[in-house]
C-alpha cells in the first residue's frame, strides 16, 4: 500500500506527465467542454433537416456533411456524445457506488454477509454480460432506466470484487484494529479508514469501468436495443448512418471514432495514471 | 483428495450453475409487465381470447410448474414455437448454430495461438520495445467499439478494394470458397476484439511464472531460454492461460452478436438480437440458455485444466 502523502502522488503523478497522458487530458478537456455547452457550441439544432441530400459532402454550413436524413453530423454527433456520456457516467458512478459499499462491507464483515454476497455476484458473473442485458431488455424494453440500472448492475460485480480484494488487504492491518478498539462505528471505518487507502486503485478502476459503459451502451445501440428515438447517442449514430458504407461516405466512421477517441484516451490516462502511483488492481477479470 | 473426486466436484458444481442460469434466465423473461398472452395479441385482445391463449400456452399454472415443463422440454429437445412466427425453435437454430460454431471456431483457432505467442514475446523481455508496441496496441484494440473495427475493413476491403464481400450471408448450398471469401472480414474483426485482452493477460500470467524463485533458479542452473520458456515457465502459466481463453469467451460472445447483426451473418446472435427486438421471448431464452451453457462448460473446462496441470490446487489450502 503507498504509505506517502498525497502531495508527493501528486508530484509522482506531474514528473510522469509525459506527451501521452497530456494529449489525452487535453482531449478530454475539450470533450466535456463541447458536451456541457452542446446547446452553444453545436452549430445546428440536432433535429434540423438542412437538406434533402443523403451523405452530403462537408461544406461551410455543415463541416461533416449531412446524415441519411440531411441533418448537420456535427451537431448529431456534439448532441450525441452528450447521451453517450451522460449515460455511461450514470451507469458507472451507480456501479460504483453499489460496488465499493458492498465490497468494503463484505470484507469488513465477512462470515455470512460476505458468503451470501460473493455467492450472489458469483451467479451473475456466470452469465456473459451481453446476454444479461439481451434478457432484461426482452423483458423490460429498452428504456433508458432499464438500461442504466441493468448495466449498472453488470458492472457493481466487477467493482464487488475489486473493492473487496482491496478491502481484504486494508481490513487486516492495524491502523483498522486502532480504529475498531477506539469503538469506531463501521460506516465511519469504510469512509475514513478504507476509502482513502484504496481510492488510488479505485479511481484507476473508475477509468476502466467508464469506457466499459461507454462500449456497452455503444453497442446495444448499435444493434438497436439501446437509447431509442427520439434520443440518439453516437451507437444508434453508426447504425442509422451504416448504408453510408455503400455510397463510399465517412459518415459511420464518426460517430465510432468519438467512441473511440474518449476511450482510448481514458485508458491511457488510466495506464500513466497506475504506473505512476505505483497501484496495481487485484487480477485482471 | 484425489484428482478425481475433484473433478467430479467440480463437474456438478457446473452442474449446479447451469442449473441456476436456467432458472435466472426463466425468471428473467417472466418479470414481464402483462404476460405472454397479452404480448401476442397485443392491445386489441379481448378477455375471451386471452383466456383462451393462456389456457393453450398453460400460463394459468403456477411458475415453478411452468420452470420444469420448459426445462423438461429443453432437456428433451422440444424447444418450442417462435411466439412471433410460430416457427419451430428447433428449426430456427439448425444452420444458424453451425454457422455461429464456425464463426467461433474460427475465431478460436486463429486468435489463441496467436494471442499465445505475442503474450508470450511480450512477456519474455518487459519494457523492450517489442513489448511496448504489443502494449500499446493492444490497449488501443481494447479501447475501441467492435463496429469501429469493422467499418474500418469494411470500407478498406469491401467498398475500396472490392475484394471481399461487406455482408456474410452464408446459406446451405454457397461453396466452400465463396464461404471462406464470406467469413474472412468477420473472422478478421472477432481476432482483433479478442485477441488484445487475451494477450494482456497471457503477458500478466507468463511474467508472474517467470518472477517465481523456480524460474530464477533455472535461470541460475544455465537453462537455455527456449527450454526455460518451454519447459519450465509454460506448463506453469498452462492453468491462468487456460483461465484467461475462457474468460475472453465472454468479449467472444459480446462480439459475436455485434459481429453477425453488422454481417448479416445468420448465427445465433443475430436470431437472439432479432428476438429481442421483436420480443420473442421463448427464442430468446433458448438463445440466452446456449450461450450460457456453452460459456459454463468452457470455464469448467478450463477449471478442470487448471487442477489436471496444477497439482498444488490439488489441495485447497
Amino acid at each position: 500500500m503507498n504509505t506517502d502523502g498525497p502531495s508527493s502522488v501528486i508530484k509522482k503523478l506531474v514528473s510522469d506527465l509525459t506527451l501521452t497522458p497530456v494529449i489525452c487530458l487535453l482531449v478530454l478537456a475539450v470533450v466535456v467542454i463541447v458536451v456541457l455547452f452542446a446547446p452553444l457550441i453545436a452549430p445546428h439544432p440536432e433535429a434540423a433537416i438542412l437538406t434533402d441530400e443523403s451523405f452530403s459532402l462537408p461544406d461551410n454550413v455543415m463541416l461533416l456533411g449531412s446524415d441519411f436524413l440531411g441533418r448537420d453530423m456535427l451537431s448529431r454527433l456534439i448532441f450525441g456524445a452528450r447521451v453517450t456520456l451522460s449515460v455511461a457516467l450514470t451507469i458507472s458512478v451507480i456501479a460504483f457506488v453499489l460496488g465499493c459499499a458492498l465490497g468494503f462491507f463484505a470484507a469488513v464483515k465477512r462470515g455470512w454477509v460476505d458468503s451470501i454476497l460473493s455467492r450472489s455476484v458469483d451467479a451473475l458473473i456466470s452469465f456473459p454480460a451481453i446476454m444479461v442485458a439481451l434478457i432484461v431488455i426482452s423483458a423490460l424494453g429498452s428504456s433508458i432506466t432499464v438500461l442504466i440500472v441493468t448495466i449498472a448492475l453488470i458492472d457493481s460485480t466487477r467493482v464487488f470484487r475489486v473493492a473487496r480484494a482491496l478491502g481484504m488487504d486494508i481490513v487486516v492491518q492495524d491502523y483498522i484494529e486502532a480504529a475498531r478498539v477506539r469503538g469506531e462505528k463501521m460506516g465511519w471505518i469504510i469512509w475514513h479508514e478504507m476509502l482513502p487507502n484504496a481510492l488510488a486503485p479505485l479511481a484507476a478502476e473508475f477509468g476502466i469501468r467508464f469506457t466499459y459503459a461507454i462500449l456497452f451502451i455503444s453497442a446495444l445501440s448499435f444493434l438497436g436495443l439501446g437509447v431509442q428515438a427520439p434520443h440518439a447517442d453516437l451507437g444508434v449514430m453508426v447504425k442509422e448512418n451504416m448504408q453510408g458504407l455503400l455510397y463510399e461516405t465517412y459518415t459511420p466512421l464518426y460517430p465510432a471514432l468519438c467512441i473511440a477517441i474518449v476511450t482510448l484516451s481514458v485508458n491511457l490516462l488510466v495506464d500513466w495514471f497506475l504506473k505512476a502511483t505505483d497501484a496495481a488492481l487485484p487480477d485482471e477479470l | 483428495m484425489t484428482l478425481f473426486v475433484l473433478i467430479i466436484q467440480r463437474l456438478l458444481l457446473g452442474i449446479a450453475i447451469l442449473f441456476l442460469v436456467s432458472v435466472l434466465i426463466f425468471v428473467g423473461t417472466e418479470i414481464l409487465p402483462g404476460d405472454v398472452a397479452q404480448a401476442i395479441l397485443g392491445q386489441g385482445a379481448t378477455p375471451e381470447l386471452l383466456e383462451n391463449v393462456r389456457i393453450r400456452l398453460g400460463l394459468n399454472e403456477s411458475a415453478p410448474t411452468r420452470y420444469f415443463r420448459w426445462l423438461r422440454n429443453l432437456l428433451t429437445g422440444d424447444l418450442g414455437a417462435s411466439m412471433v412466427s410460430g416457427a419451430d425453435i428447433g428449426q430456427l437454430l439448425g444452420e444458424r448454430v453451425w454457422n455461429t460454431l464456425l464463426l467461433a471456431g474460427v475465431t478460436a483457432l486463429i486468435s489463441v495461438p496467436l494471442a499465445l505467442m505475442l503474450g508470450l514475446l511480450s512477456a519474455i523481455k518487459p519494457n523492450s520495445l517489442t513489448d511496448r508496441v504489443i502494449s500499446v496496441v493492444s490497449l488501443s484494440l481494447i479501447s475501441l467499439p467492435d463496429f469501429l473495427i469493422a467499418i474500418v475493413l469494411v470500407m478498406i476491403f469491401a467498398v475500396k478494394l472490392g475484394w471481399l464481400p461487406a455482408i456474410a450471408n452464408i446459406r446451405p448450398g454457397l461453396d466452400f470458397f465463396t464461404v471462406a471469401r464470406m467469413m474472412v472480414l468477420p473472422v478478421t474483426v472477432l481476432v482483433f476484439t479478442v485477441l488484445a485482452h487475451m494477450v494482456r493477460m497471457t503477458r500478466t500470467a507468463v511474467i508472474n511464472v517467470l518472477s517465481s524463485p523456480a524460474t530464477e533458479m533455472a535461470i541460475l542452473k544455465g537453462v537455455p531460454r527456449w527450454r526455460l520458456l518451454l519447459v519450465h515457465a509454460l506448463p506453469n502459466a498452462l492453468a491462468p492461460i487456460a483461465n484467461v481463453v475462457a474468460l475472453n469467451l465472454a468479449f467472444l460472445i459480446s462480439g459475436i452478436v455485434v459481429v453477425e447483426t453488422l454481417f448479416n451473418f445468420s448465427g445465433l446472435g443475430r436470431l437472439m438480437v432479432e428476438s429481442v427486438t421483436t420480443r420473442d421471448i421463448p427464442v430468446v431464452q433458448v438463445c440466452a440458455m446456449i450461450f450460457c451453457a456453452v460459456y459454463v462448460l468452457l470455464n469448467l473446462l478450463a477449471d478442470i485444466i487448471a487442477i489436471v496441470s496444477n497439482p498444488r490446487l490439488r489441495y485447497p489450502k
